[in-house]
């Protein structure tokens, strides 16, 4: 134990020594780890644009710590591998201060161990399965019981149309399968029997719904109200609403409540046939307040297209790069150990009225919003959480979960345990 | 009225059952208005109004009489929110007042809100209604409905037995539905015995829809397979070129169409419905034009050498991805359907997709196209007889080079119209043409390299496959299965299902 104190220790002087080196030159250099190209390019080139503007508008107010920021883009183009790789560049041979990127669970797994290798400082801004927290990453977007618990509450409530049968359709892989069986815990929890509940996965991209939507509506007749939670990801969406809409399958009869779909999904689809179908996020463009104006109106200057829409992992990476930014000015300087202290009770002001804080598991707390689908592509917020909710790194409803406590602060120090790392070092009475 | 505007969800739900018990009929459009987002209030005076877009302004209604009152900045008015439930309750509010509709759909779209709310209270005017009724798939829906509010509500024992007798002979998965909760929950045991036996018989006619609706989507699957599929046939069956960028073609024709309905979009919007048949040459063209360079550029000094053509091939579609990814932004594109392939007809107890039916007949006259050009045409000749003996057919003063050319043309050209039929039900993105590769090559070895009939059996017997494996073993098992077996009969027929013979075969 003690000799790989030592080792941290020594890797930190040496690392803080190579960052000091980097603190030399003009620039902090920030890295931005998004997919250009690729399947994920349709989400993520957006992310990559709003990491430039954030950078331009943090410069124009002068920088950080006098001097300029600089962001390094790289393009690990879909390909998880390509990630852990690019990731490695830009810590080592960029020495980047901070990284904002990934989009996909497989993608923040693969980079995962190489900045913890590198103690790195990853702020992934994406709403994902929960069920992990790292030292080295800061997770901007919703856990959860941020987003997935809320909705579900939500449709089975009479305000959401008191739902009691449920079907679960996701892409097969680990975002979806993981959300599912925390949801699918939660549901019994609630005492929804097993023949109630409806589990379907389908392959990435896939395009053929005839059989699925068909067979939704068979488990929709048995004489209960059924609800739909879709974590299908990225493009097979379209395909997926335009079947929904074709089938004729109304929202106040069978609601759709997705978490992978927002402002940038729909602007491929008409959508005036599925008006009142569901997403639950922690932002949404519509929220009508000033600073999400401000933001809006940011953006379409930036980009020089007024059409172009903002969603959620947006905000998320908005509020990550400040928080960022504060935690530097108060540390001052990039040091990866010192910047991560100060990140712990970080605010920042959200978009949509509201103060997101920065926990010591590395998650934020978020107000949770449900919205529904409008015929000019935009969402109306129906319902939202009186306050904001903390994300939970480890879910309640997952037995072996439950027990895991994620704080990164003494005496803890840990992202999985279920005791403190120094809990014997504690005197009593602290 | 006003309490339609303030208050809170439940508030509205009250005032919206008031408005539906007054019965009277100038509420329909303020209803109507509400449902569609367009019941708005002014922020001034707190006045409820009906709101139509104008441009970019908004057109003020006088919900009462009707009667325009003006316009208004869109900020000026605040519309008035909806949820489902608020939905639901609007729908079946509607469903009261609008049995006697002068329009035959409003009357059936009522029948229908009653048969879901099973309001005991409209039974009088429902019986009115199919009185006056004179289109007898109304009247049929209307019995359905005065039916189910018997069946669960009457509190005669032996009339709510007859309704479920009735009942009998609407075999759809609402009835269903609704048997099944009176089987469980009614208080007369002979009542809920009825239900349980209708509530079979039932079931027994739905698990025959249900086959048929698995043939419908099983041959709706194929015929995109085929589309997909047959200029590969021709490409790689017929030329031997293994064209990993074939998807591409396909991608190529999506984002034609998506140009073309752009260019109708901006100069003839009233022709919009028309664009989609002027993307099927226009895409033919594009693609067929690319496909002949690429074979003149890159493919003709790589004939007999498979793995540098599929190196060649996969680096070019690559390639052109990305372009289209610069040129057109990495997000989707949104292609619309025009609306004659969108909407649903209902047949029994299936939906069959408009789009879906289209793109059948579509590829059906494609693949006859295709057959007559190769069989009856002067390059049809050719082309089988440069494929089938490339020297003889030069010695007989054909110009190899042109028709390989051509055929390389024809079979990218196919792959672009087959890219406009899936601009209608996939998305039209840079990655579209590779989900549709693996499936096409899967098609064409399973149907027997170099024959278009083989195609077609290959298409429509993995869709049908893959569709009926689909409900027990769910989508991904079912891809899987679908390989294993098709790699299990490879073993057994190297040269798939409709092999061809004879001496060509053997080089």
């Amino acid at each position: 134990m003690k000799k790989t104190l030592a080792a941290l220790g020594v890797a930190g002087i040496l690392l803080s020594g190579g960052l000091s080196r980097a603190e030399a030159q003009e620039t902090i250099k920030v890295g931005v780890l998004h997919s250009l190209s690729g399947t994920m390019a349709i989400s993520e080139t957006t992310l990559k644009d709003v990491m430039l503007m954030l950078v331009e508008d943090q410069n124009k107010k002068g920088g950080l710590l006098g001097k300029k920021l600089e962001p390094v883009v790289v393009d690990p183009a879909s390909n998880w591998p390509l990630f852990a790789e690019k990731a490695r560049e830009l810590l080592q041979k960029d020495k980047v201060a901070a990284v904002f990127g990934c989009w996909t669970s497989v993608s923040r797994k693969s980079v995962l161990p190489v900045f913890e290798e590198l103690n790195g400082l990853l702020f992934y801004p994406v709403q994902y399965e929960g069920e992990e927290s790292s030292r080295n990453v800061f997770y901007t977007g919703a856990a959860p019981n941020q987003q997935a618990i809320p909705a579900v509450e939500y449709l089975m409530s009479a305000e959401g149309g008191g739902a009691q049968r449920w079907v679960l359709l996701g892409t097969d892989y680990v975002y979806p399968r993981t959300t599912n069986k925390i949801l699918r815990a939660f549901l019994k929890s609630k005492g929804v029997a097993e023949a109630d509940i409806m589990e379907n996965y389908t392959p990435f991209g896939h395009s053929d719904w005839q059989t699925i939507v068909a067979d939704v509506k068979k488990f929709a007749s048995a004489g209960k109200k059924t609800a739909v939670v879709s974590t299908i990801n990225g493009d097979a969406n379209v395909p997926f609403y335009k079947e929904l809409a074709n089938q004729g399958i109304k929202a106040d009869e069978i609601p759709v409540v997705a978490f992978s779909v927002g402002e940038e999904e729909l602007a491929g689809i008409d959508t005036a046939p599925l008006v009142g179908h569901l997403a639950a996020w922690n932002y949404f463009m519509s929220v009508d307040t000033p600073a999400n104006k401000d933001f809006i109106k940011n953006w379409h200057a930036f980009i020089k297209n007024p059409k172009r829409v903002t969603n959620d992992p947006m905000e998320a990476h908005f509020i990550g790069f400040n928080m960022w930014v504060q935690a530097v000015q108060q540390a001052g300087t990039t040091n990866v150990d010192a910047v991560r202290q100060a990140m712990y009770g970080q605010k920042v002001k959200n978009l949509t009225g509201g103060t997101a804080e920065m926990h010591v598991n590395h998650h934020l707390s978020k107000p949770v919003l449900i919205g529904e689908i409008q015929p000019n592509g935009q969402f109306q917020v129906v319902w939202q959480t009186k306050g904001e909710v903390v994300g939970d790194a480890w879910s309640n409803f997952i037995p072996e979960s439950a027990k895991l406590t994620a704080d990164w602060t003494y005496p803890w120090v840990c992202g999985n345990c279920e005791k403190p790392k120094f809990g014997a070092a504690v005197p009593a009475g602290l | 009225m006003q309490q339609l505007a303030d208050g809170d969800f439940a508030a509205k739900i009250a005032a919206v059952e008031a408005l539906a018990a007054t019965g009277d009929p100038r509420s329909v459009p303020v209803l109507d208005a509400m449902i569609a987002g367009r019941l708005a209030v002014r922020s001034a005076d707190r006045r409820v109004l009906i709101t139509e877009p104008r441009g970019l302004v908004l057109l003020l209604i006088d919900p009462l009489t009707e009667v325009e009152i003006g316009e208004a900045e869109k900020a000026a008015v605040e519309p008035i929110t909806v949820n489902n439930r608020l939905r639901g309750a609007l729908r079946g509010a509607l469903g009261g007042l609008t049995l006697l509709s002068p329009s035959a759909d409003r009357r059936r779209e009522a029948a229908d809100a009653v048969f879901r709310t099973r309001e005991m209270a409209l039974l009088p005017l429902l019986e009115k209604a199919i009185a006056r009724e004179t289109d007898d798939s109304v009247r049929k829906r209307m019995q359905r409905a005065v039916a189910a509010v018997q069946a669960q509500s009457s509190a005669d024992a032996g009339q709510r037995s007859t309704a479920i007798a009735v009942l009998a002979d609407f075999a759809d998965p609402d009835v269903r539905s609704l048997l099944a909760g009176i089987a469980a929950a009614d208080a007369d045991p002979a009542v809920r015995a009825a239900a349980l036996e209708v509530q079979q018989r039932v079931e027994q006619r739905l698990a025959i829809w249900g086959v048929l609706g698995n043939v419908f989507q099983g041959i709706s699957l194929g015929s995109v397979l085929l589309l997909a599929a047959v200029g590969l046939a021709i490409t790689f069956g017929v030329m031997g070129v293994i064209n990993m960028a074939h998807g591409e073609m396909v991608m190529l024709g999506a984002y034609t169409t998506f140009v073309v309905q752009d260019l109708f979009r901006t100069h003839a919007p009233a022709a919009f419905d028309v664009s989609v048949l002027v993307a099927i040459p226009a895409a033919f063209v594009v693609t067929a034009l690319i496909g002949i360079a690429i074979e003149r550029g890159i493919i003709r000094f790589l004939y007999g050498r498979p793995l540098e053509t599929l190196l060649a091939t996969w680096g070019l579609s690559l390639v052109l991805q990305q372009a289209v990814r610069t040129i057109f932004g990495p997000s989707n594109r949104e292609v619309g359907n025009p609306s004659w392939m969108s909407g649903a007809l209902d047949l029994g107890v299936l939906t069959l997709t408009y789009n879906r039916i289209w793109i059948i007949v579509f590829s059906a006259i494609v693949f006859a196209a295709l057959m007559l050009l190769i069989r009856a045409s002067a390059f049809g000749l050719e082309m089988r007889a440069v494929t089938q003996n490339r020297r003889m057919a030069a010695a007989m003063g054909i110009r190899t080079g042109r028709v390989d050319a051509l055929t390389f043309g024809l079979g990218s050209g196919i792959a672009g119209i087959a890219g406009v039929a899936l601009s209608q039900i996939d998305n039209v993105s840079p990655n579209l043409g590779q989900s549709y590769i693996i499936d096409s090559f899967m098609v064409v070895v399973f149907g027997g390299v170099g024959n278009l009939w083989g195609t077609l059996v290959g298409a429509l017997s993995l869709g049908l496959a893959n569709k009926f494996l689909e409900p027990y073993a769910g989508a991904v098992l079912a891809k899987i299965f679908i390989l294993v077996a098709i790699i299990l009969f490879i073993q057994k027929r190297p040269r798939g299902l409709f092999a061809l013979k004879g001496r060509a075969v053997e080089n």
